[in-house]
């Protein structure tokens, strides 16, 4: 069976060809030759991720009525003992397929709206390469064998959004920005590496299969040696969470992600809102057997801070006039959703917050690549970012009116679109939990409702545009990527997660909660209903809000201070005290030392060479000295 | 003649060669014909080694020689190579290779430049090839000397001060390395009745623990001072900051690894008892090297510091490694003296090539150069990811062979070390993003640097080369590693006493 | 053997021409002085070699060879010097041998 998915290394290799082919004749070819060397290998790439999705979930994946893992191929890439070895291979499971589907997906709609969007950028072949760079790194990431070639992909990943955001790499503010995003998830993977690190050791082995299989038999002996309160399983695997925390922009590590938009639009679209940010959730979920068997208080870990930066990045997100920040907030706290529902989750029957999670990862990149697509659309025409200058644009954007509306009402959770679905699935895992979750959850969904419509009021509503504003419709290769991930964002609600995506590979029962769907649907509507007589029409409500909620309001929009917080701690402590104090002890102690040694001697014999005064003389004196006294010497032994 | 010979045989006809031409043209093409010669010998060699290693899986040095010297000292011209040497032999060959592209444009007493950068690089290659003390310590001398004309005649800054500062450092632990070696010497002497300077001889004898313990850190001291062993790397910054290019390459490439290659060959090699016993005291320094290097960078604004504060971290590393004792760490403490050498002579043919182009040497002088030099700053960005231990580029296959190799130590105080060590990896990015930011990326800072030139060819292959053996090895590094690590065997049969 | 002169007596005047030279040596400034102070200690050693062997070893002649030797050699050195010294009085217009400190430091 194995050798008939040999073909799956190609969903790897195209994209990685058209990165170093783009890459280094990014001088020599022709732009639309660059463009299209990299749509046509994403597409491949995308057809056979589909052929395998098909092929697993209907003939070779089911085995007693339980998806199972394979292995397409495993081939070792550096050995370090005989068990710990890196390999790359290709793992197949309904995770991986989904997310292989969800990353070759959106990018082949990112990289043909990157045709319109980026026409007469310099270095528009550049882009590409990097495009399909992070394409490569991704699918890499998500068919990862073992913990170590995950992370290996994990680190591409962070080093292509780095690239991209700061693509515009003559703008200050894009440098700091990029540098920003990769150092914040590099102090997260440090993280995630020691967890490796901590994992490998006790479990002697990289492989998520072997790590997992009998329940995590392999690390559960971990369990028992236990440091500072917890055992060594539970801190390895809140290391790695941490690395997830750091690339899924969970707080506190999510500084980056908001600054990270500085890169063109349909970076944000791939890369920060629908791919590499929820690899954080991916991790989580691939481990998932290990964390809910070996380490139930780090889950419970990972419900609180999904949680908390879900409700803290929607608070945020409705303070905010850069439109990509606000959906980069909203990332944010959608993320936080669907790991608070990995949280929650249980395993095999109770292993409904995971199904959910996942489900939402779906659904949430078809939606959320239509809202940053859009707003490339709306920048793309307005040429600003900030939402008080835009207002009545729904006469001009048609297209992008319509796909825009469909994803907000898809975020905010009404139904039929894929939105309703998945949220209603991890708010029924969540009070199945515990009610405090199930709280946030419900309040967010009523943020996030408010926040996004603010966003569309704003946008197309609101005041008019002036009439001799030339604002006009994209051009159709930007249009068609959006009425497809509108076609999308209406449907995939309607795939039968339960069925395919589940802890244990088996079929989970899922049942649709009326209550509970009508009890969400109703926050939704408060939302909609606020923003509407806030926003429809230009009013001083908000401002009049905002006065009265004076400081806390300035707290919310400047962040909760955290960027502030975080350059004093470098910036200042790091940097200025430690670095510096170091800088100083190098040059004047460490090497002070040397240099005295030196002095010393030069100081010793500069006395000495006083001796050597050139007189012969004096030379002649201390000879005859010399022979005075030893002859004296000898005359006295002589005598005895 | 054997091919280990003709290593060194190779350079001395260069140099040869060159005080018999004229003129700067016909000087530097003798030098890069000899030394190309020298790549595609120590390519052959790498080649032979293998074939040689398949078929008699068990030995562990090849192309062994040994010829009578001094015979009433036991002193014999003894050769042979293993994996490990194999590996530094053949970096060695690739950065005095660059080395002489990078050297292209030297007007100033060119010809005397060559012989002295190329007499250094036969220093190298007879250390690696030596299996006989002696041999080895007049070698190491001989790469020494040298280095004090390059950078006293063709450095910059004060360089009689760098110059004087590095020699007189240099020798300071190649004098505690010779008591070191003469104790071993005359131990031997005395244990078994003649006395011997040949490695495998020595490391069958078996010393009593009260002259292991002088030995031990007289050796390790004595190669550690050149391996850039906090407190005794201040001589890096100042050398590398004075010296010229090419120097600058093939002393961070090259000479540094003459350090942790002598650690490991000897210092552990020899008497592995007294290193496991007093290891610890190293292994503190190491770990206060790998992260003091690193956060000491970030305060630097010369480019040349910069770099050589992290080649102090980086070589800091190599030392940590090889005191965790264990074949994995071993392994990659090779793995990363190869990958730091390449990696750290790019950059400093680099800073050579942008400081020939804007004239200085600070980073805030500088700004927006990936505008006008779009090769260079290419290849400047990959050179610092592979610093900060990108997958795909050599750094990362090193830095995780020995962290994973660290973390085979579980008692508590290797652990905080180890993951002191870790951590140097995010400061390391920081010092790389804020270097490459500052220096290529944003707007350009000054009018003249509008009209700069990109690379030439000879700056080209140089850069492409190395840049070619980085991505080499970071994409297939099984190879390299299982070369190296079937190396090991006797150093880790020493250390678990079989 | 010389008639009426006791050994001592030639033994005595040498060493009354060495300490004299010896003196001349380390007190005075003036380089010549000084060379010729040296030729008044090569002379009591000659005095010394030639006295010796005639009183003491009458048949054999390696005092004189020697005598006749450190002639030779003082006059050669005494050539070399005083060229020396003109060189040095053309650079510096002194001979005093404490103005002769251009090498030091």
């Amino acid at each position: 069976m194995e050798t008939s998915l040999n073909y799956t290394i190609w969903i790897l290799i195209l994209p990685f060809a058209a990165f170093v082919l783009n890459g280094l004749l990014s001088k020599r070819l022709p732009n639309q030759v660059a463009s299209a060397i990299s749509i046509i290998s994403i597409l491949i790439a995308a057809a056979l991720s589909y052929y395998l999705a098909f092929v697993y979930f209907t003939d070779i994946g089911k085995a007693a009525e339980t998806f199972m893992a394979i292995k397409a191929f495993d081939q070792t890439w550096l050995r370090f003992t005989e068990s710990l070895q890196i390999k790359i291979g290709f793992l197949v499971d309904p995770i991986s397929i989904m997310m292989l589907i969800v990353v070759t997906t959106v990018s082949s709609l990112v990289f043909i709206y990157s045709i319109g969007y980026m026409k007469g950028e310099k270095g528009y072949n550049r882009f590409f390469a990097f495009l399909s760079l992070f394409s490569f790194s991704m699918m890499g990431l998500v068919v990862a064998t073992n913990l170590f070639q995950m992370y290996i992909f994990w680190e591409l990943v962070g080093v292509s959004s780095f690239l991209l955001i700061g693509y515009y790499y003559d703008k200050p503010s894009a440098v700091s920005a990029s540098k920003k995003a990769f150092i914040v998830t590099r102090f997260a993977d440090l993280g995630f590496l020691l967890g490796i690190l901590l994992l490998s050791y006790y479990g002697n082995s990289f492989d998520f299969l072997e790590i997992s299989s009998d329940n995590g038999a392999a690390v559960s002996q971990m369990g028992g040696i236990t440091f500072m309160g917890m055992s060594v399983l539970s801190w390895a695997l809140l290391l790695v969470f941490t690395g997830g925390a750091g690339k899924s922009a969970m707080f506190p590590l999510h500084i980056w992600l908001p600054d990270a938009m500085e890169g063109p639009t349909p970076v944000s679209a791939l890369i920060h809102a629908a791919t590499m940010v929820v690899a954080g959730v991916y991790l989580v979920a691939r481990m998932f057997t290990v964390y809910s068997f070996g380490a139930p208080d780090v889950l419970e870990i990972v419900a609180i801070i999904g949680a908390f930066s879900a409700l803290f990045a929607a608070v945020i997100a409705c303070t905010q006039f850069d439109i990509k920040r606000v959906l980069a907030f909203s990332t944010m706290s959608q993320i936080g959703y669907m790991m608070m529902a990995l949280g929650v989750s249980g395993y095999a029957a109770e292993g409904l917050g995971f199904t959910a999670s996942m489900f939402h990862l779906f659904t949430h990149a078809f939606f959320k690549a239509l809202l940053f697509l859009g707003a490339g659309a709306i920048i793309h025409s307005v040429h600003t970012n900030d939402i008080r200058e835009m207002g009545g644009l729904r006469k001009y954007l048609p297209i992008s009116h319509i796909t825009f509306l469909i994803a907000c009402l898809a975020i905010s959770g009404i139904p039929p679109f894929a939105g309703f679905f998945s949220k209603d699935e991890i708010l029924a895992a969540a009070q199945m939990h515990g009610m405090i979750y199930f709280g946030v959850g419900y309040l967010v969904a009523g943020l996030t409702a408010f926040y996004m419509f603010r966003l569309y009021f704003m946008v197309f509503w609101n005041k008019n545009q002036p009439a001799e504003s030339k604002v006009h419709e994209s051009p159709s290769v930007m249009t068609i990527p959006l009425i497809i991930l509108a076609l999308g964002s209406i449907f995939a609600g309607f795939v039968p997660f339960g069925n395919l995506i589940t802890t244990n590979g088996q079929v989970l029962e899922t049942e649709f909660h009326v209550s509970l769907a009508a009890a969400t649907v109703g926050i939704a509507l408060v939302g909609i209903v606020v923003s509407y007589l806030f926003y429809a029409k230009p009013s001083d409500r908000p401002e009049r809000i905002a006065k009265s909620l004076g400081g806390f309001y300035r707290t919310v929009y400047q962040k909760f201070y955290f960027d502030e917080i975080y350059l004093f701690i470098t910036q200042r402590i790091i940097f200025g005290i430690f670095s510096a104090f170091i800088a100083w002890f190098d040059r004047n102690i460490v090497d002070g030392t040397i240099n005295a040694i030196g002095w010393l001697t030069a100081w010793i014999s500069s006395r000495i060479k006083g001796l050597q005064s050139g007189q012969v003389q004096q030379y002649a004196y201390v000879f005859l000295g010399g022979v005075l006294i030893i002859g004296l010497v000898f005359f006295y032994y002589w005598m005895r | 003649m054997d091919i280990l010979t003709l290593h060194i045989v190779v350079p001395v006809l260069t140099l040869v060669g060159i005080s018999l031409v004229k003129g700067q043209n016909m000087t530097r093409w003798t030098a890069a014909v000899g030394m190309g010669l020298q790549l595609l010998l120590s390519v052959y060699l790498v080649f032979s080694y293998l074939d040689a290693k398949g078929i008699s899986p068990e030995t562990e040095v090849f192309f062994t020689r040994s010829i009578v010297w001094f015979e009433s000292l036991n002193i014999r011209y003894d050769i042979g190579v293993d994996g490990i040497a194999v590996a530094m032999i053949m970096l060695t060959s690739i950065v005095i290779f660059t080395g002489v592209f990078a050297s292209w444009e030297l007007k100033n007493m060119y010809k005397e430049f060559f012989i002295a950068l190329i007499l250094l690089s036969a220093g190298v290659f007879g250390f690696f090839i030596s299996q006989d003390l002696f041999l080895m310590f007049l070698f190491f001398e001989l790469a020494v000397i040298p280095m004090y004309l390059l950078i006293g005649i063709w450095g910059s800054g004060p360089k009689e001060y760098a110059a004087m500062k590095l020699t007189l450092m240099l020798m300071g632990g190649s004098a505690l390395l010779l008591v070191g070696i003469l104790l071993l010497y005359f131990g031997a002497g005395a244990l078994t009745g003649t006395p011997t300077f040949n490695l495998h001889e020595l490391a069958a004898v078996d010393f009593p623990m009260e002259i292991q313990r002088w030995i031990f850190p007289l050796t390790f001291i004595g190669f550690g001072v050149i391996g850039a062993l906090f407190p005794f790397h201040t001589w890096s910054p100042d050398g590398h900051s004075s010296a010229p290019t090419a120097v600058s390459m093939l002393h961070a490439g090259v000479l540094m690894k003459l350090g942790g290659y002598g650690c490991l060959k000897v210092a552990i090699y020899l008497v592995p008892e007294a290193a496991l016993e007093m290891g610890w005291i190293f292994l503190i320094l190491t770990g206060i090297s790998v992260m003091y290097g690193a956060l000491g960078v970030i305060k630097q604004t010369d480019l040349k510091y910069i770099n050589a504060y992290s080649s102090v971290s980086h070589c800091g590393l190599v030392l940590f490694a090889i005191l965790m004792f264990n074949q994995t760490a071993m392994n990659g403490a090779v793995l990363q003296m190869v990958s730091h050498g390449l990696m750290t002579a790019l950059f400093f043919a680099l800073i050579g090539m942008l400081y020939s182009r804007t004239g200085t040497r600070l980073v805030h002088e500088m700004g927006g150069l990936m505008k006008t030099l779009p090769f260079l700053s290419v290849a400047y960005v990959l050179a610092g990811l592979a610093s900060l231990g990108l997958p795909g580029l050599s750094g990362f296959v090193a830095e995780m062979t020995i962290f994973v190799g660290a973390f085979q130590n579980s008692d508590l105080f290797h652990r905080v070390f180890t993951i002191i060590a870790i951590s140097s990896i995010v400061v390391t990015a920081v010092y790389i993003l804020r270097v490459v930011g500052a220096l290529l990326l944003g707007p350009i800072k000054k009018e003249k640097f509008m009209n700069l030139k990109d690379a030439t060819w000879y700056e080209k292959l140089a850069t492409v080369t190395l840049l070619l053996c980085i991505v080499g090895i970071g994409l297939a590094p099984l190879w390299l590693s299982d070369m190296i690590m079937n190396s090991l065997e006797s150093i880790i049969n020493q250390l678990t006493g079989l | 053997m010389i008639k009426g002169i006791p050994f001592e007596h030639i033994m005595i005047f040498s060493t009354l021409l060495f300490f004299i030279g010896v003196y001349g040596f380390l007190t005075r400034k003036n380089l010549i002085t000084i060379l010729i102070s040296i030729e008044l200690i090569l002379n009591a050693v000659n005095i010394n070699f030639v006295a010796v062997n005639v009183y003491l070893y009458p048949e054999a002649l390696e005092g004189h060879f020697f005598a006749l030797f450190i002639i030779a050699i003082a006059a050669a050195e005494a050539a070399v010097a005083i060229a020396i010294f003109i060189n040095l009085y053309r650079n510096i217009r002194s001979i005093n041998i404490e103005k002769v400190n251009e090498m030091k430091n």
